[in-house]
């Protein structure tokens, strides 16, 4: 059933685990990079700072996005743990993205509104392997409700290997992680400056962050899906997914968009259709 | 989606409403005649408002009448109505003739002469053996598609005024044919509620043959060469589908001599066996109709006509004439090659002509293309043709109908007040013309997103495809082609609510009429979405389940949920009130270079410039070239497949 409670529960602990692993992300990062690192409780810190900042903004409607981008990103989160409808859950994060976006075409800086355009090719390049994934878990567990799918016994990893495939790669995406940190990067500076977040500051840019998290936490989450029938390989297999991530994020340098847009159409969604093929067919040939 | 295996119940009807049915056909005729004849602008404004209000509180009392299930008859007596029909196509082929002779287009003359050659045949020999009584019919689509037809279509006629007034302000050039404008933009709503209301084909295929008519006068409006040509272009891709029709008719009447399958009731129920051939002809018309690929240049060509006419051609008329014929058939193709072939047409057209309009920066070329793609979309739903699909692919009819007439009217008052209909131009339209910029943020919203009322057909028609045959390869088109969607819309919406430090408020001079109209779609945009489930209990669902006796809907968890969402969508906004406030407002990031605080700054080579925003077109991946004529290959490849596929079952 859908649980109330758990939507709560997201709504307060995601920030927690979300900034929790943002700290490890760089401390890792800055050991694979040889440096000592931050704090791994850094991040909590740095978004503290940035609310007792002066707000200042370009234009007052980029209150309104950025507020919007939070508030949708919470809801899809929450509706997500509670158990909702996966599609749902991905259109309203599409939604949440389209706030983040208008946020950064709102200003007239020529940065963030590349990073606005790019945001939008980004969007476009991942959201298809997701409804692909979501329609995949569909074809096992035949129901598009989380709540059915957590409590499906069928592993379905195996069912949906290449899925999980391209899933992954999207979550590059989704991640801000190099190859694919094109509309903005965790890392210092870009040809972009800060991309989207160019002209956001002081709390308006702390919302984007804490935002920023709660994603997070539902990316991981959905990553548990696949593993949901036993909930300790889920861990773990949550775990291995984040490092393998920030060992890409290391590893690979920035690409350009159009290599984004191909290689997530193309490898993703062939790795997503192939699997998806061969489930329909065995569902079609064999009656369950 | 849940499955409801009620049976419908058996309704029997009285002949009480008999009057409104025929009233709804005669009085926009009437009203057109008495345009004709009117010469003043007065008057006409008089007569337009008058009748677009009568047509709308009429359509609206079907509501009222139509029986909850089921269909309702009305049979016409007098044999000389159907003769007065042919006699009338006759005298509209020999004025095509004559207009294809004036213009030297000699493909139409043919077209033309087939045509009327094949009605000639069907008259003299085929039908003579009918003896059926005709009759006109209701049920939730008709009445569906002519509240649609009766009340956007009205509105468009009365915002029409107002526009077509500056329309010949602005291009003095234009001959003043506004009489005969407005006689044709009546005409054809009268000619759409004859078509979804009549229920014997030769009928429909005279209201069908009207609106090819009016949409071919309309288009070529302005009398331009490109209008001529483009009118022509129209007439001739619309007269492949009549002949197609025609042959349909013929068909017919040569299996049932006593003229019975020439309902189209009887038909559907028929079977296969029966019913298929007729079913892919008038489902091949109704392709030429709703401009899917290869077909789709017609209505892109279209968009030379005034603006409201674009609107009427691509919400509530014209378009939704072919899409409503094959949701009619949608029963016979299901689960056939032929349908899954149509369907497959219409999913490629969606994809494509999505991906097409990427690349555009014309507004009304985008809009185009979107029409082309959701009507790609609806013909994909009817030709799978499960009920889970009929039922999206209504749905998407309703709200692709209010959202596209709403934004094809902003861009038209847009154009006019700012000179351009292109996106680019529209750069800080929110500080430009505030209100207008809104109404087109809630019409791109109503197109695609989250919780708006064409994302939800799209949500359920990917549910409903999952389970259909072959229905995988939809799915992934839809999941493709949605997001191709997302890139374009907003893209646009990023355009209009960039905050340019230039723009000055250009929002007035705008009749009272415009904003009357615009205002009344927009909420009806933001009402369907808040009582879709009505629409669908009371409307959709006792369609779906009456034809195929099982329906579909929405969970009452996800209602919920997206109700909360629209509510939270709604007020976000009013936060601005509490932001208004803002006191430390700065100059947006240019990377430290000194800028004025109109945004020119010191370039290269000591050139003072100004910054220009422009959004990227992709021209070389989404080219439109390109993608039509790949369009056109795999389109036309199919449409080859299904006729040799239909002869051989024929013969």
């Amino acid at each position: 059933m859908i649980s109330i409670m758990n939507a709560l529960i997201f709504i307060v602990a995601a920030p927690f685990i979300g900034g929790l692993v943002a700290g490890i992300d760089r401390k890792l990062t800055a050991r694979m990079q040889g440096r000592v690192g931050p704090p791994i409780l850094q991040p909590f810190a740095d978004v503290g700072k940035l609310f007792e900042k002066k707000q200042i903004v370009v234009t007052p409607s980029q209150h309104v996005h950025t507020l919007s981008y939070l508030v949708f990103i919470v809801a899809s989160g929450a509706l997500f743990f509670a158990g909702g409808d996966l599609l749902l859950v991905i259109f309203a994060f599409t939604l949440a993205h389209l706030f983040l976006v208008l946020g950064a075409y709102s200003s007239y800086s020529p940065y963030s509104f590349i990073g606005a355009e790019r945001e939008l090719i980004q969007i476009i390049a991942y959201e298809p392997m997701i409804i692909l994934a979501a329609v995949g878990m569909y074809l096992v567990t035949k129901s598009f409700f989380v709540w059915e799918i957590m409590a499906s016994e069928l592993p379905l990893i195996l069912y949906l290997p290449g899925v999980f495939l391209g899933f992954l790669m999207v979550l590059t995406i989704k991640l801000r992680k190099s190859p694919f940190d094109l509309s903005t990067s965790h890392h210092a500076h870009q040809e972009i400056v800060k991309g989207v977040t160019t002209d956001f500051s002081g709390p308006m840019l702390g919302r984007v962050e804490i935002a920023h998290w709660y994603e997070n936490v539902f990316l991981l989450g959905f990553i548990y899906l696949f593993f949901a029938w036993n909930p300790l390989i889920a861990i773990i297999a949550i775990i291995v997914v984040y490092l393998l991530e920030i060992l890409i994020d290391n590893t690979f340098s920035r690409g350009t968009w159009q290599f984004t847009l191909k290689s997530s159409w193309i490898i993703a969604g062939m790795m997503g259709l192939v699997n998806l093929g061969v489930l329909y067919y065995l569902s079609a040939v064999v009656p369950a | 989606m849940i499955n409801n295996d009620k049976k419908p119940d058996v309704h029997l009807f009285e002949g009480e409403s008999l009057i409104t049915l025929p009233f709804l056909i005669l009085f926009p005729a009437a009203i057109a005649a008495i345009l004709l004849l009117v010469p003043g602008d007065t008057w006409r404004r008089l007569i337009v408002q008058a009748g677009a209000l009568i047509i709308g509180i009429a359509s609206l009392y079907l509501l009222f009448i139509t029986p909850g299930a089921g269909q309702a008859f009305f049979p016409v007596t007098g044999g000389w109505i159907t003769t007065l029909m042919f006699i009338a196509e006759m005298i509209i082929a020999v004025f095509l003739i004559y207009l294809g002779i004036k213009h030297k287009k000699y493909l139409a003359l043919f077209l033309v002469v087939a045509q009327a050659a094949l009605l000639i045949f069907y008259e003299t020999s085929a039908a003579h053996g009918a003896h059926i009584v005709p009759d006109l019919f209701i049920d939730q689509l008709s009445l569906i598609m002519a509240l649609i037809i009766g009340i956007i279509g009205s509105l468009i006629c009365v915002y029409a005024l107002g526009y077509m007034a500056t329309y010949h302000e602005l291009h003095p050039d234009v001959k003043d044919r506004r009489r005969s404008f407005f006689f044709l933009v009546f005409l054809f709503i009268a000619s759409m509620f004859g078509l979804v209301f009549s229920n014997y084909l030769p009928w429909v295929f005279f209201f069908w043959e009207l609106t090819t008519l009016c949409s071919f006068l309309l288009i070529g409006y302005s009398g331009t060469g490109e209008a001529v040509n483009n009118s022509f272009l129209a007439l001739n891709m619309n007269l492949l589908g009549g002949i197609a029709f025609a042959g349909a008719l013929i068909y017919l009447a040569v299996i049932s001599p006593g003229g019975d399958l020439l309902s189209i009731s009887t038909l559907i129920q028929s079977g296969h066996v029966v019913a298929l051939i007729p079913a892919v002809l008038i489902g091949f018309a109704g392709i030429t109709k709703a401009a899917l690929m290869p077909f789709s240049a017609w209505l892109v060509g279209a968009m030379i006509a005034p603006t409201p006419v674009s609107a009427l051609l691509h919400s509530s008329t014209m378009v939704k004439a072919g899409v409503y014929i094959i949701v009619r058939f949608s029963p016979v193709l299901t689960g056939t090659t032929e349908g899954l072939i149509i369907a497959l047409l219409g999913g490629f057209t969606f994809l494509l002509a999505s991906a097409i309009a990427i690349s555009q920066s014309n507004a009304k070329k985008v809009l185009a293309y979107s029409t082309i793609a959701n009507l790609g979309l609806i013909v994909a739903c009817a030709g799978v043709g499960t009920y889970k699909l009929v039922w999206a692919a209504i749905m998407l009819i309703i709200f692709h109908a209010i959202a596209k007439s709403l934004l094809f009217l902003c861009v038209g008052t847009v154009e006019h007040r700012i000179g351009s209909r292109d996106i680019e131009d529209m750069t800080g339209l929110i500080v430009r013309m505030p209100k207008v910029a809104v109404m087109m943020l809630v019409g791109i919203a109503g197109m695609f997103l989250a919780p708006f009322g064409m994302l939800i057909s799209k949500w359920a028609a990917i549910e409903a495809f999952i389970d259909a045959p072959f229905g995988l390869i939809f799915v992934a088109i839809l999941a493709f082609g949605g997001s191709i969607t997302v890139l374009f819309w907003s893209k646009w919406m990023g355009k209009i609510i960039s905050v340019c430090p230039v723009a000055e408020l250009v929002e007035n001079r705008i009749s009272r009429q415009k904003w009357i109209v615009l205002s009344l779609l927009t909420a009806m945009t933001v009402f369907v979405c808040l009582a879709f489930p009505i629409i669908s209990s009371h409307l959709i669902e006792p369609f779906v389940l009456s034809v195929y006796g099982q329906t579909a809907r929405l969970s009452q968890d996800n209602i919920i949920i997206m109700a909360m969402m629209l509510f939270l969508l709604m007020i976000m906004p009013f936060s601005l009130l509490w932001f208004r406030k803002e006191k430390n407002i700065v100059a947006p990031y240019m990377a430290g270079r000194p800028a004025t605080p109109d945004l020119h700054f010191l370039g290269s080579m000591g050139v003072q410039r100004q910054v220009g925003l422009g959004n990227y077109y992709f021209e070389g991946i989404f080219g439109e070239k390109k993608l039509f004529m790949a369009g056109t290959a795999l389109c036309f490849g199919l449409i080859l497949l299904m006729g040799t596929l239909t002869a051989g079952v024929a013969l």
